[in-house]
């Protein structure tokens, strides 16, 4: 009995992981382009517009975080002792980055609250990536505990999964900015995409290679039959998207390369479950395996049926209550 | 030399928790001020309503960020250092946080969002509502880790099968023994706290002589809200106090220094030196039966002692002790320092008595102090256990080496003590530079609409939106 009771959960995590990428992903890939802003005026711009969005943003990684303890919190407890190095460097960059919004008002001289911005957007990036390699390299488990040694993640392919996120974040931050901002901001910000769109190309491409190599079940989930009649596409797609991207990008259109850039994520993110599913800490443990107690996934499942559309009504209102592009030298507060 | 990962986990979460607690204290009363300060500016059209909610809301901001960033590492720290206790407790303890996620951060970080930039873009009373929204968001929040925390002092409404804590009764659980009690104390420290808050730079600003019209309105109103939450912090703590009488007997012992379960008429002890090796109290100074007379309500009640239990059951008692003197100390200050501001309005001498706002002028820390001890008293009150009667805190932690935890806790210290010096520090300057000054154009809401609207500030630029 229940048996779909962890699928849903497992479907609601997904989303709230996919909610946080896009969402915090923008925010963080401005944080990544900081640097190349020509002054502080610019700065400015670029702060102001994503300044009222990214708490709400960053609150999507706690509803990550806690609904997979609440869910899974077998998996939970396996997952975060085995990464523990790459999550609390993560939560550390989160702070620096995260503070630098409200300092940056106050304060007067700008330039080491911009390298905290900028350093700390880039490393949680990186981090994310680690952490997302280190899931699906695979942990090591013995008796429902985690028993790898603490540097397991310090591998090559981890390493490119770190590089390949801040490529992502970037590129969905210079979309952000290409269809937020005005000015010269957002014509540098067109350039940078393109750049980026390329890079990312290659990291995905680098990525869906190495991974069947890392690990064999991955590529028999792929090039097995008939699962490889229903996958093909996948790829397929992610090339056309990219295609329409570049072309939005080169005809000067502001809101599709960003809505590409999503798309993107979200095939990406399709290609990680569909080599994984249904094991939540690959390669042992599956999502049954390491769920909730019913009544807990129960009476968090009814919260959340309410609650989650409210929580999506209010966000939607403040998107669109700051619609509308932000000018040069706008500051903020 | 391997190190411990237990202690050093310990050591780390009692660090980042007590760091972030600092903030919740100061943002769940400051939201509530500012909803206050929202209400009271579209009710009456006076512009002093305004310049001080805004000027709070930019000190809001600033230690919101900070609450919000050390938030995001507590709900990781349960999975990165306590991954026993996580999976042990999760099916309980795990929904509780769940609910906090849905209830209070998502509304309290997206209205955030409004408060700080909407001003120019939503009408007056919409932009109050995001105020009480914040607020409210803040409440709920502590309302569910407060619930969570109860369970973990004094837990109910679930079974154990094969060493994991199956839920039977929600309502039991999220409304275990302890929580009422706990609940409120809090709420009322981050509403008393951030009183003492306000009363100090309004105090600040009339000994400089500058900002007089809003200051003397932050006075009144701290004023006004200290004399009745003081004393009322004393009886909610008493309350709370005979509730852990009655389930965590030895938290209260600790509390009181008190060893032996058949002394009659214990002694209130004002200072002692707990000595755990003699098991007694060396240098005492104490009122006599007055432990039993606040704890039983009789001269000669007796309640158990921390020699009811084997030495390795017990807290370590030093630390409960002095913790828990510290806030009752602060407590009972905080009531003397309202009652004298009282007598001062009353008389109509309060704006003028410069030793009186001297001293409230650098009291501005007291609550933090006091919220801090307070949970010293509560967490190191119920070791060895870290779900009462449930687990211990030697079996919570994480299979991570003592050297990956040391690392770890060094960069917390370091970061979050540079995090914290720039945002004292700008805080601070924020202080200094006080609430703006109205200008020609704010008469009535629309004026001040107007005037904030287009607000130039000595470096930022105006707006056009
Ligand atoms: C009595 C209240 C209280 C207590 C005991 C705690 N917190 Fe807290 N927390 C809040 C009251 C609060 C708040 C008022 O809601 C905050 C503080 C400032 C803020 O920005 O929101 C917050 C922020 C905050 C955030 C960020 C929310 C966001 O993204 O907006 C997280 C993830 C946590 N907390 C998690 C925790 C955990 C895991 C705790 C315990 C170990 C904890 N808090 C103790
Ligand atoms: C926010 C104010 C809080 C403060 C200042 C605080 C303080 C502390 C301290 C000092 C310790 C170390 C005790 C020791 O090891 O001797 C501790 C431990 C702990 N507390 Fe709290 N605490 C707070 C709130 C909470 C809340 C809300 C929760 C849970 C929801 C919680 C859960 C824990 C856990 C899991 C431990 C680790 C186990 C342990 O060392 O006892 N705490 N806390
Ligand atoms: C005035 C006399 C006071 C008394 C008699 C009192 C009593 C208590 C008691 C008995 C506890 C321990 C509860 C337990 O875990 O078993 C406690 C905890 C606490 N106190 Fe107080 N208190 C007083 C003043 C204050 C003040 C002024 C503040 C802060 C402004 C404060 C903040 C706290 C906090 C944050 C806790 C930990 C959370 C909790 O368990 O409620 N207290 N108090």
């Amino acid at each position: 009995m229940d048996w779909y009771l962890p699928v849903i959960w497992a479907g609601l995590i997904g989303t709230a992981v996919a909610m946080y990428v896009i969402l915090d992903g923008f925010d963080l890939g401005v944080g990544i382009l900081f640097p190349f802003a020509a002054n502080e005026r610019q700065r400015d711009q670029m702060m102001r517009s994503v300044a009222p969005f990214w708490d709400g943003n960053e609150t999507w990684l706690v509803l990550g975080g806690g609904g997979l303890w609440v869910a899974f919190p077998l998996a939970y407890s396996i997952i975060m002792p085995a990464l523990y190095i790459p999550v609390i460097v993560m939560l550390l960059a989160l702070v620096f980055r995260g503070v630098a919004f409200e300092f940056r008002t106050v304060s007067r001289s700008k330039t080491w609250l911009n390298v905290a911005f900028t350093v700390g957007s880039g490393l949680a990036a990186f981090a994310q990536g680690v952490i997302l390699g280190g899931l699906i390299q695979g942990i090591k488990v013995t008796n429902g505990a985690f028993s790898g040694g603490p540097l397991d993640w310090a591998t090559w392919f981890c390493l490119l999964c770190g590089l390949a996120m801040i490529a992502g974040y970037g590129l969905l931050g210079a979309t952000w900015l290409t269809m937020k901002t005005e000015g010269p901001v957002s014509l540098r910000a067109r350039h940078q995409a393109k750049v980026l769109l390329a890079a990312v190309l290659v990291f995905m491409a680098a990525v869906s290679i190495w991974t069947p190599l890392v690990d064999p079940r991955i590529l028999a989930r792929w090039l097995t039959l008939p699962n490889f009649y229903f996958l093909w596409p996948v790829p397929v797609v992610t090339a056309v998207v990219a295609y329409f991207c570049w072309r939005w990008l080169e005809n000067g259109r502001e809101v599709p390369p960003f809505l590409a850039a999503i798309a993107l994520f979200l095939l990406g993110y399709l290609g990680l479950v569909i080599s994984n599913f249904p094991y939540l800490v690959p390669p042992s443990l599956t999502v049954w395996e390491t769920a909730a107690a019913p009544a807990s996934q129960i009476f968090m499942l009814l919260g959340t049926l309410v609650l989650l559309p409210m929580i999506l009504g209010y966000i939607a209102f403040v998107y669109w209550l700051f619609r509308g592009k932000v000018a040069e030298g706008e500051s903020y507060h | 030399m391997a190190m411990d990962p237990v202690l050093l986990s310990r050591v780390q979460f009692a660090f980042v928790v007590a760091f972030h607690i600092i903030f919740p204290t100061f943002t769940i009363g400051l939201s509530a001020y500012i909803a206050v300060l929202g209400a009271l500016w579209v009710r009456t059209g006076q512009d002093r309503f305004h310049q001080l909610m805004r000027f709070w809301t930019r000190i809001f901001a600033v230690s919101f960020a900070m609450g919000v960033v050390s938030g995001i590492v507590m709900s990781y720290q349960f999975g990165t250092n306590w991954s026993h206790f996580s999976h042990v407790v999760g099916n309980v303890v795990g929904p509780l946080i769940g609910y906090e996620v849905l209830t209070a951060f998502f509304l309290e970080a997206t209205f955030l969002g409004v408060l700080l930039f909407g001003f120019d873009r939503v009408p007056p009373w919409l932009y109050v509502l995001s105020g009480f929204f914040v607020a409210g968001g803040t409440a709920f929040s502590a309302f569910w880790i407060l619930s969570a925390n109860s369970w973990m002092q004094t837990p109910a409404g679930f079974v154990m099968k094969d060493g994991v804590a199956f839920p039977t009764d929600w309502l039991a659980v999220i409304f275990n023994p302890s929580f009422p009690y706990r609940f409120t104390h809090m709420v009322n420290a981050a509403y008393l706290t951030t009183g003492f808050v306000v009363l100090a730079v309004g105090a600040r600003y009339l000994l400089a002589g500058r900002h007089v019209e809003v200051s003397r309105t932050m006075l009144r109103m701290a004023i006004g809200l200290v004399v009745i939450l003081a004393p009322l912090q004393l009886f909610l703590g008493d309350q709370h106090g005979l509730n852990t009488l009655e389930n965590q007997p030895i938290k209260v012992a600790a509390m009181e220094a008190h060893w032996d379960s058949n002394e009659a008429g214990v002694p209130f002890e004002i200072f002692a030196w707990p000595n755990e090796k003699t098991e007694s109290n060396d240098y005492s100074l104490s009122v006599p039966h007055g432990a039993s007379l606040l704890l039983t309500h009789s001269w000669d009640g007796k309640f158990k002692g921390l020699k009811s239990v084997p030495p390795q059951d017990r807290p370590p008692v030093p630390i409960v002790f002095f913790a828990f003197r510290i806030m009752v100390g602060l407590g009972l200050f905080m009531i003397a320092a309202a009652f004298v501001g009282a007598f001062l309005w009353w008389r109509g001498t309060m704006f003028e008595t410069r030793w009186y706002l001297w001293i409230m002028s650098q009291c501005w820390w007291i609550g933090f102090i006091a919220v801090i001890c307070g949970w010293i008293t509560t967490e190191v009150g119920r070791q060895p256990w870290v779900v009462d009667g449930v687990l211990r805190t030697a079996d919570a932690a994480s299979p991570v080496p003592g050297d990956s935890v040391i690392t770890t806790l060094i960069l917390f210290v370091l970061a979050y003590a540079t995090v914290f010096s720039f945002g004292i520090y700008y805080i601070n300057r924020l202080i200094h530079r006080g609430p703006e000054e109205p200008t020609e154009t704010s008469e009535g809401l629309a004026g001040a609409a107007m005037a904030a609207a287009h607000h130039t500030t000595a470096r930022s630029l105006p707006r056009h939106s």
